[in-house]
């Protein structure tokens, strides 16, 4: 890790987003105080819980944590697994509080059962009433949804993220769905090789990317290379608006929905069509381009491979980078 | 399929061959004088289970905190010297508990050495003005058997610790919880079941000493086994307390596999992830190190050191004593018999389980592997009555048809030996060609079977030169524990017949020393051999988890 510095503000929800080792769980264990850093410093509320010179360590950081696997202690109920993190006061109050995190997770029924009875979705639930119960300065969740079937993980996910802004909490959350990021987070640090790539709210990110790797990470990318020269660029698709790019080679990239087809386009073949039931995508290769250019259609399939169909492109969504040969 | 029925016979066979001495020990205890059990139940049984069962405790309590203590030690911090650590706590596993006790004696004896250095540097003359309690009691043989047998905990709870998800200490420290208080709350809690296994096995270690109890005078189930053979020839009585006896093993038996059963469970976490240890730094580190050092140097280097220096002492005296060689051979050429036959026996037993699974073999497999749990002395005394019978029969039998006598069939030519340590140690061979047997695919064995080869030939084609490292480490450990043994080898061996383990039996209850430090630390070396072996593989282990 080399360079990597950010901040949360107070109840934000923030995302490390990035590819597995990527650094971004290091980062996360970092905070957490369960790794030590060679270098930098790390602070919250603005007391330093490591610098060079002090290393202040995780059971003195109060952060709460959520794993990956949870981390359920296996000889321990629900309720005595959430008061594990609970110090103060009497059993009984300590007892009464851990009830009322697993009352705000909707469990309290399930307080004497043992972690290996639940479902993947109530011991999800019962590690962040854990997590939370200590009233955590910051909560840091690992790829939280992660080991929850499809279905179950819209639902989870959705009554997590409204329990945290419900109590301003100030959490960051690391994934590497790049879909999962874009919904939760109120901020995204888009993270590519132990560095910060992009730091950025998600909508931000997902129509400025700062580099064509940020701009590849959201979905499919059409890269079509081009030529600046006063102030246009040119491709095999048309000509775009350079956007301040200096001549020379450049790149343009379209997301498959800022290609639509219209009588007045570049001229393509059909390669294949696939049915994806909300759209439909099409892949047709124009003259000039090595790789057939990937579309999605909201209409059901009408054309068939091998058919010719006119193509144009939204010039306002195009992507502009610079070409380099190492992206 | 006919050939899978033959190997689920065989391994039928060798159960009953595990069981016949526990039966016959019923049948023996039974023909006794049924006026000998008020006796035995008023003045026999009460002081020993007395004795037994404050050793039991004792010892009990100790390999818990030593071997929890050192598990804990090297697994959660780091250290300069840890990786030493690591295997060095190992090392008592290579002396036998009356090796060690033996040395003890020695060593702590008032005019030897510690006493007399101690003297020495606080200025005092004679023996009687300095104090230190005995070592022949009840407390010194606490002492000794749970520095020497700590390392069956220590190996147990220190795999246990490696498996531990580390995320779980991570949560636990994210709740606030400090080092203690993880140790406390989390990782001593998880490794209950390690501990209860560890536990018990040492405690059967416990019962089945003879040496260690007999030299440090307390009179435990197994010395009054013994006595009761040995100095009254009353085969009923001693079959009678070895009964006794078996029911205190049960009970450990029981703790030990529900120990495993709820181990299983504890460590299903997933993508386990081992535990960053805390680095210790400055006089930390090296305080961990002094503390992790004290139990190898109470258990294996200080007896060590002393039968060195006793050795070199006796050679420089005497040179070697003369007996020695005889009883080096007689060790050696009986331990490689039975190694052969016990690894022979225990690739049937597992073969069977693999190519005839069903409840029979099963069985079979799990009662071929009970004889561990079973004192050396009990099993003698098992199988005493019916290998005399055996032999009355043969000898007659013989003797009709060549007219001469040619004495005890087994009990005279050592394999009622073989036999003993057969019963005995099976399970160690078992449990290692299993594990080396898991390591092959089924779909291996149906490979070889769809080409046209017999349960037979596989095995012989197959599976046996796959195994070759499984079985050559089975071998290994089995061959050293024959060498060791001294219960069983005591009361079954031909007359005039020494091996290593009983010239220094021999020698300590005569009181010289010096001769039997010779044969000690042969023994002592052969068992650094499995020691070695387990270091190395619990290293790897180590390095191939995810």
């Amino acid at each position: 890790m080399d360079g990597v510095s950010w901040s949360a503000r107070a109840g934000e929800t923030v995302c490390l987003l990035g590819h597995s080792g990527c650094g971004k769980t290091t980062l996360l264990r970092l905070i957490a105080g369960v790794e030590r850093p060679d270098s930098g410093s790390i602070h919250i509320d603005g007391e330093a819980m490591s610098t060079p010179s002090r290393f202040v360590p995780a059971e003195r950081r109060r952060v709460g944590m959520v794993f990956q696997d949870y981390a359920l202690f296996p000889h321990l109920d629900v309720l005595r697994n959430v008061m594990f993190g609970l110090h103060e006061g009497t059993r009984a109050q300590r007892a009464a509080r851990a009830q009322a995190a697993l009352d705000r997770v909707g469990l309290a029924a399930r307080a004497h059962h043992y972690p290996h009875m639940l479902s993947g979705g109530e011991q999800q639930r019962v590690a962040l009433a854990r997590a939370l119960a200590p009233a955590p300065r910051v909560l840091l969740m690992d790829e939280p949804f992660s080991n929850l079937d499809r279905r179950l993980r819209d639902r989870v996910r959705d009554d997590t993220m409204a329990l945290l802004r419900e109590a301003g909490i100030t959490a960051v959350v690391v994934t590497h769905d790049p879909q999962e990021a874009l919904c939760i987070a109120d901020r995204i640090v888009l993270m590519h090789g132990g560095r910060v790539e992009q730091d950025a709210p998600p909508q931000m990110l997902y129509r400025q990317p700062a580099s064509l790797f940020a701009a590849r990470f959201f979905s499919v990318l059409n890269e079509i290379p081009g030529e600046v020269r006063g102030g246009r660029i040119d491709t095999a698709l048309g000509s775009f608006d350079a956007a301040g790019l200096s001549d020379g080679p450049a790149v343009v990239g379209l997301r498959p929905r800022d290609i639509v087809t219209a009588s007045d386009g570049v001229a393509g073949t059909v390669t294949d069509t696939l049915f994806l039931g909300d759209l439909t995508q099409l892949r047709v290769r124009i003259a000039g381009h090595a790789l057939p250019l990937t579309l999605h259609l909201p209409a059901p399939p009408t054309v068939r491979p091998g058919q010719v169909v006119h193509l144009r492109a939204d010039e306002a969504a195009a992507l502009r980078f610079p070409a380099s040969p190492n992206v | 399929m006919h050939s899978g029925r033959g190997w689920s016979f065989a391994s039928l066979l060798v159960a009953a061959l595990v069981l016949l001495p526990l039966i016959a020990l019923g049948a023996a205890a039974l023909r006794g004088d049924a006026s000998l059990w008020p006796h035995l139940l008023q003045h026999v049984l009460p002081p020993t289970l007395h004795q037994t069962a404050l050793l039991l405790l004792g010892v009990g309590a100790l390999v818990i905190v030593v071997g929890t203590g050192s598990a804990w030690l090297v697994s959660a911090y780091d250290f300069r010297g840890r990786a030493l650590l690591d295997w060095a706590l190992l090392l008592p596993l290579a002396v036998p508990t009356y090796i060690v006790a033996y040395a003890y004696m020695d060593l702590l004896h008032p005019i030897g050495p510690l006493q007399s250095g101690l003297r020495a540097v606080l200025g005092i003359d004679s023996p009687r003005d300095l104090r230190l309690p005995d070592i022949r009691s009840l407390g010194g043989c606490i002492f000794v058997l749970g520095f020497v047998l700590y390392p069956y905990v220590y190996l147990t709870t220190r795999a246990l610790f490696l498996m531990q998800s580390a995320t779980l200490i991570e949560a636990a420290r994210t709740l606030g919880a400090g080092p203690r208080t993880v140790f406390v709350r989390v990782a001593l809690p998880l490794a209950r079941p390690a501990v209860a296994v560890g536990a018990s096995l040492a405690l059967m270690e416990t019962i089945n000493d003879i040496g260690a109890s007999e030299f440090l005078g307390v009179r435990t189930l197994t010395i009054s086994i013994y006595s009761t053979w040995v100095n009254r020839a009353d085969l009923a009585g001693a079959a009678q307390i070895a009964l006794a006896m078996l029911a205190v093993v049960a009970a450990l038996l029981l703790i030990e596999r529900r120990g495993r059963r709820s181990q299983r469970y504890n460590t299903a976490a997933q993508r386990a992830r081992p535990m960053t240890p805390t680095r210790l730094s400055g006089a930390a580190g090296v305080a961990a190190f002094a503390l992790g050092s004290v139990p190898v140097l109470l258990g294996f280097v200080a007896p060590a050191l002393y039968l060195v220096e006793r050795s070199i002492a006796r050679l420089r005296f005497a040179g070697l004593p003369p007996s020695l060689l005889d009883a080096t051979l007689n060790t050696v050429a009986t331990a490689a018999a039975a190694t052969v036959v016990i690894v022979a026996l225990g690739v049937t037993v597992t073969y069977a389980a693999r190519v005839a699974p069903g409840p029979l073999a099963q069985a079979s497999a799990r009662i071929a592997g009970l004889g561990y749990a079973v004192p050396g002395t009990v099993l003698a005394i098992g199988l005493l009555a019916p290998l005399g019978a055996f032999d009355r029969w043969a000898g007659d039998l013989i003797e009709g048809f060549v007219g001469g006598s040619i004495g005890l069939l087994t009990l005279g030519s050592g394999a009622a030996l073989i036999y003993a340590y057969a019963a005995r140690f099976l399970a160690v061979s078992a449990g290692g060609i299993e594990s080396g047997f898991a390591r092959i695919a089924p779909s291996i064995d149906h490979a070889a079977r769809t080409l046209g080869e017999t349960a037979g030939g596989v095995l012989r084609r197959v599976h046996l030169p796959m195994l070759r490292p499984a079985l050559a480490a089975a071998a290994l450990l089995v061959f050293v524990d024959c060498m060791k043994e001294l219960p069983a080898t005591l009361l079954l061996r031909p007359l005039d017949f020494e091996t290593l383990a009983t010239t220094l039996y021999g020698e300590a209850a005569r009181g010289t020393y010096e001769d039997g430090a010779v044969a000690a630390l042969i023994i002592v070396l052969a068992g650094l051999l499995p020691v070695l072996l387990l270091a190395r593989v619990g290293r790897r282990a180590a390095e191939t988890l995810p």
